[in-house]
């Protein structure tokens, strides 16, 4: 079944600097359950993408398998779109950047697809610090499947048939911090206020933007005792502070009283303007994040907001040292030496 | 009437890993190579970095036959941990040269080898004070001792050092004092040259000498692979590094000083294929190497590489398998794995270099193939192919030859197509156009899936979508048999009722074996396998022989049980050849199992 959605849209939408209204971000019908907190984040990438003006031909969506890998089919319709295979999106996602660096790359995953199939590739691409947006739509169970326990699950969460969860949790954003990502955030799909500019800021952002979104499952994981229902959320959620990605180039004029506010110069220009930080948080100290999750988490909170940012960042392509210039759109005269050349190394090996 | 002792033998070398020793003997076989005589060098190396015994092979032959040969003529034997063993392998009549410094035991004693004890050791001690070079030294000096005693040309040796160490003059003469001690050594206590020994003849031609990885690795230059992602494995490790030592050369930018390639070290085999199958999804064109372990982590990946048919380019370097096996010796062994990798109904295009020239051009063309295919290639080679030098004839490249990048629509022609199909036979030959993440703002964007998918990349659990699908990728398997590299015959007509097939490394020692059965009497047709599928020429073959042996370096027949699965044809006529004992397959060994199959009255006992 495909699902195709209607193509009417109200004539007055509001248009990006493309010309564009939403429309040209959207995809597919989603077929996942109503109330899904994975299509709430679908959407964020699309008004994330459209507020940005970006070309959508020029993003590429890579997933894994599972219910979140299924959402690249719900947004952005007009850009390449790739399913992989369960957990080896980031395999995927490097190859493409390297044939390409000048696409944004926006990998859609799992706890399951992240936590545990691909725990070994995640680190891996964060070690590397990829230049792309790695979003994992966390619900703490495997949803395709009907409900197993994931590898996020917190311990002592009950699931919807009443087991109880023996095992200790990962923490995704806490690793990532841990490992160096040189951007992580943590969100709530149902705080679009929030996860909007967040996104914005990671696709902004020029090396591997980590956000870990809290994203209830509402057929299996939605239950009284379960630590990634709805409610619990709700209820337990601490903000960091108030995001807003500033897209123009040009000088910040703002000024914040002392202490309540904080603009982030990105690599690419734009400023993320983090409102209202919470006292003697600040978004470039790795260590003081890392403590912060970790407090959170003592409390039964879910930190949410920016976490961490390094603005000035090598990223692979840098690392490297390769081309400035797409290496798929060298010529075969810039790649193949020729038959002369080959004479020589003929002659070097007689 | 020539001497059959001249430029006719095999020289073994027993050394200790990790000793230097494998860059002289290789600069001791360069040599022989210089004088113009055919030689096959071959080394037999442990899985280890130091420390456990190593062996170095070189084949000496006027008549060219480059496959390995049993016995040896020659040992120079300076491992202890090895001399039982090495005495014993020397053929009759042969010798036996040793490290005096120690006297030989007498159990090592054997009356119908001559001994040629030198104080190797006891030498570097005199006349060199560094520690390593005493070590280093006394493989140059036995390589000296050669010289005076198979009339190995000086002046050649004192080239090739003076290649190998350009502007490094003291180093150039640190090797020639230590050469001439051992020429020195050979004039003042035996009588030389030994009756075994060198002419130079002028039988190599233009041909190269080297190994099949470095090979492979300029192939990808040329092909125009720019993105490498692999994960260090013996024996494919060299093809990558082949890649980058030319590409440094070869692949930066003259303004920019950046590279014109990226090469990505992954965390394992899974991900290297994983970021091959990203890039050339992304229109770069990507490969990978790897060996059996690593082919059977890619299986996934290889199945959904055919299913959404991505161009893909895996280079197997195969090793003795199963499982760890013995990682550095030989087999052929991966070929039911990889024809029929990954679950469901799949089947692989399989290439078969033989020679470091096809390494080349069929890695260059599997780029081509992969785009106009449009799936995953792989390029079967092994440890002997790829870690061993081999006389072969020179690379070419023809110039005016343009890439093919298949069926790949670009912005125009997407603007001018009524609607895109992805998956959409327009041509009837299986192929379908894809496009390049990127191309064109609002037309030809389609999602990549290994679920199922109609026409138009959308999802689709319909069966007979489905079905129809997979009935496509076989009507592109059937387009492919005239694509990939046809099958060599060796007669223009049939003249045997029995037929040789063979493949890859068993080439030398196949064609050799043909000979000498020739000679004995016994005419053979062959065909040589360059590629999977097999197209009509394979199946003619094998119809129009009473029987056909198929000579190959595993134990199950693996490539006798392909054609059998493939082709409508009679399994009983279809004997098996097969070595797997990890050494490269002798002529010896093929022919004695071929004359005990046509000869069964022959007592096998009194042959050998």
């Amino acid at each position: 079944m495909t699902y195709i959605r209607p193509k009417f849209r109200h004539p007055d939408l509001p248009k990006n600097d493309l010309g564009y209204t939403t429309k040209e971000y959207e995809g597919s019908l989603s077929t996942l359950c109503a109330g899904c907190g994975h299509d709430s984040i679908s959407a964020s990438i699309i008004e994330a993408c459209f507020e940005l003006s970006i070309p959508p031909h020029r993003i590429a969506k890579l997933s894994g398998i599972g219910c979140s890998s299924k959402t690249p089919t719900y947004f952005l319709g007009n850009s390449h779109g790739f399913n992989s295979v369960h957990g080896r999106m980031p395999s995927v996602a490097t190859g493409a950047n390297m044939a390409n660096r000048d696409l944004t790359y926006i990998g859609v995953s799992g706890d399951g697809d992240t936590a545990s199939i691909g725990m070994g590739q995640f680190v891996h691409v964060i070690r590397r610090n990829l230049n792309m947006v790695y979003i994992v739509m966390n619900n703490g169970c495997y949803g395709l499947t009907k409900g197993q326990d994931s590898a996020t699950a917190d311990e002592g969460s009950k699931s919807k048939a009443g087991s109880v969860n023996p095992f200790q949790p990962i923490d995704l954003a806490g690793l990532a911090l841990e490992l160096g990502a040189s951007f992580v955030a943590q969100s709530f799909s149902g705080d679009k206020e929030q996860l909007i500019p967040l996104i914005k800021a990671a696709i902004s952002h020029q090396g591997f933007a980590f956000i870990n979104v809290i994203s209830p499952c509402v057929t299996f994981n939605n239950n009284p005792g379960s630590t990634k229902s709805y409610d619990y959320v709700r209820e337990h959620i601490e903000s960091t502070g108030k995001t807003d990605l500033v897209p123009e180039k040009t000088e910040i004029l703002t000024s914040y009283e002392s202490g309540t506010g904080t603009d982030v110069k990105m690599h690419d220009g734009t400023y993320i303007r983090l409102e209202k930080l919470a006292a003697n948080r600040n978004p470039f100290d790795r260590m003081g994040a890392m403590n912060a999750l970790q407090a959170a988490r003592n409390r039964n909170e879910i930190l949410t907001g920016l976490l961490f940012v390094e603005t000035e960042t090598e990223n692979l392509h840098h690392t490297i040292n390769s081309s400035e210039r797409p290496l798929n759109s060298l010529l075969q005269e810039e790649l193949c030496p020729g038959s002369l050349v080959l004479a020589d190394i003929n002659d070097e090996l007689r | 009437m020539p001497n059959s002792k001249v430029n006719n033998f095999v020289i073994r070398f027993a050394n200790v890993n990790g000793t230097g020793s494998a860059s002289a003997n290789y600069l001791c076989a360069k040599a022989i190579f210089r004088m113009g005589i055919p030689v096959t060098p071959k080394n037999i190396f442990p899985s280890n970095i130091q420390g456990l015994p190593t062996w170095y092979d070189v084949r000496v032959s006027e008549k060219g036959y480059l496959g390995r040969r049993e016995g040896v003529d020659i040992m120079v034997c300076v491992n202890p941990q090895s001399m039982p063993d090495d005495v014993r392998s020397v053929r009759s009549g042969g010798y036996f040269i040793y490290d005096s410094t120690k006297a030989l035991h007498p159990e090592l004693i054997r009356s119908d080898v001559t001994y040629i004890g030198m104080p190797l050791m006891e030498m570097c001690l005199r006349e060199f004070t560094d520690p390593r070079q005493r070590q280093l030294f006394k493989n140059i000096i036995y390589v000296g001792a050669l010289v005076a005693l198979l009339d190995i040309e000086f002046e050649v040796l004192e080239q090739l050092l003076a290649e190998q160490f350009e502007g490094k003059e003291k180093l150039i003469s640190l090797n020639i004092k230590a050469l001439k001690l051992g020429v020195q050594y050979i004039h003042d206590n035996f009588s030389f040259p030994l009756e075994i020994r060198l002419e130079r003849r002028d039988l190599v031609g233009d041909k190269i000498l080297v190994d099949g990885n470095s090979a492979c690795g300029l192939g990808a230059v040329y092909g125009g692979a720019t993105v490498v992602a692999w994960y260090p494995i013996t024996p494919s490790t060299s093809v990558v590094e082949g890649f980058e030592t030319y590409a440094k050369k070869l692949r930066i930018d003259p303004e920019t000083g950046k590279k014109n390639f990226a090469i990505v070290q992954a965390e394992d085999e899974l991900a290297a294929i994983g970021m091959v199958i990203g890039a050339n999804w992304n229109g770069a064109r990507s490969f990978t190497a790897t060996s059996g372990p690593g082919l059977s982590l890619m299986n996934e990946f290889l199945g959904l590489a055919y299913f959404a048919e991505i161009p893909t380019v895996l280079i197997d370097v195969q090793r003795t398998g199963p499982s760890t096996g013995m990682p550095t010796r030989t087999q052929q062994s991966d070929i039911l794995l990889a024809a029929y990798a990954s679950h469901g109904d799949t089947k692989q295009v399989l290439i078969f270099p033989s020679t470091p020239k096809e390494c080349f051009e069929m890695t260059a063309e599997s780029f081509d193939l992969a785009e106009l295919l449009q799936t995953p290639i792989i390029l079967m080679t092994d440890l002997d192919l790829g870690m061993n030098d081999h006389m072969s004839e020179p690379f070419v490249w023809d110039d005016s030859k343009p890439y093919d990048r298949g069926k790949v629509l670009d912005a125009q022609q997407l603007e001018e197509l009524p609607r895109f199909g992805r998956y959409l036979d327009v041509d009837g030959d299986g192929i379908t156009y894809r496009t390049i993440p990127g191309t064109h703002p609002t037309k030809g964007s389609f999602f990549t899936r290994g679920t199922s998918r109609d026409e138009y990349a959308a999802y689709t659990e319909d069966g007979s979508v489905y079905a129809r699908n997979m009935d496509r990728l076989l009507k592109k398997w059937d387009t492919a048999k005239d694509i990939v590299p046809a099958p060599v015959l060796y007669q223009q007509e049939n003249k045997s009722p029995y037929g040789l097939i063979f493949f890859g490394t068993s080439t030398y020692s196949a064609e050799e074996a043909m000979d000498e059965m020739e000679v004995s009497g016994t005419v053979f047709d062959a065909m040589r396998l360059r590629s999977f599928p097999f197209n009509k020429t394979v199946e003619d073959f094998i119809h129009s022989h009473e029987m056909v042996f198929i000579i190959e370096q595993n134990r199950d027949g693996q490539m006798r049980s392909l054609l059998i699965n493939e082709l409508n044809v009679n399994p009983q006529k279809m004997i098996a050849v097969l070595n797997f004992d990890g050494m490269p397959i002798t002529a010896q060994f093929i022919s004695t199992r071929i004359n005990k199959t046509l000869s069964p009255a022959i007592n096998t006992e009194a042959k050998i």
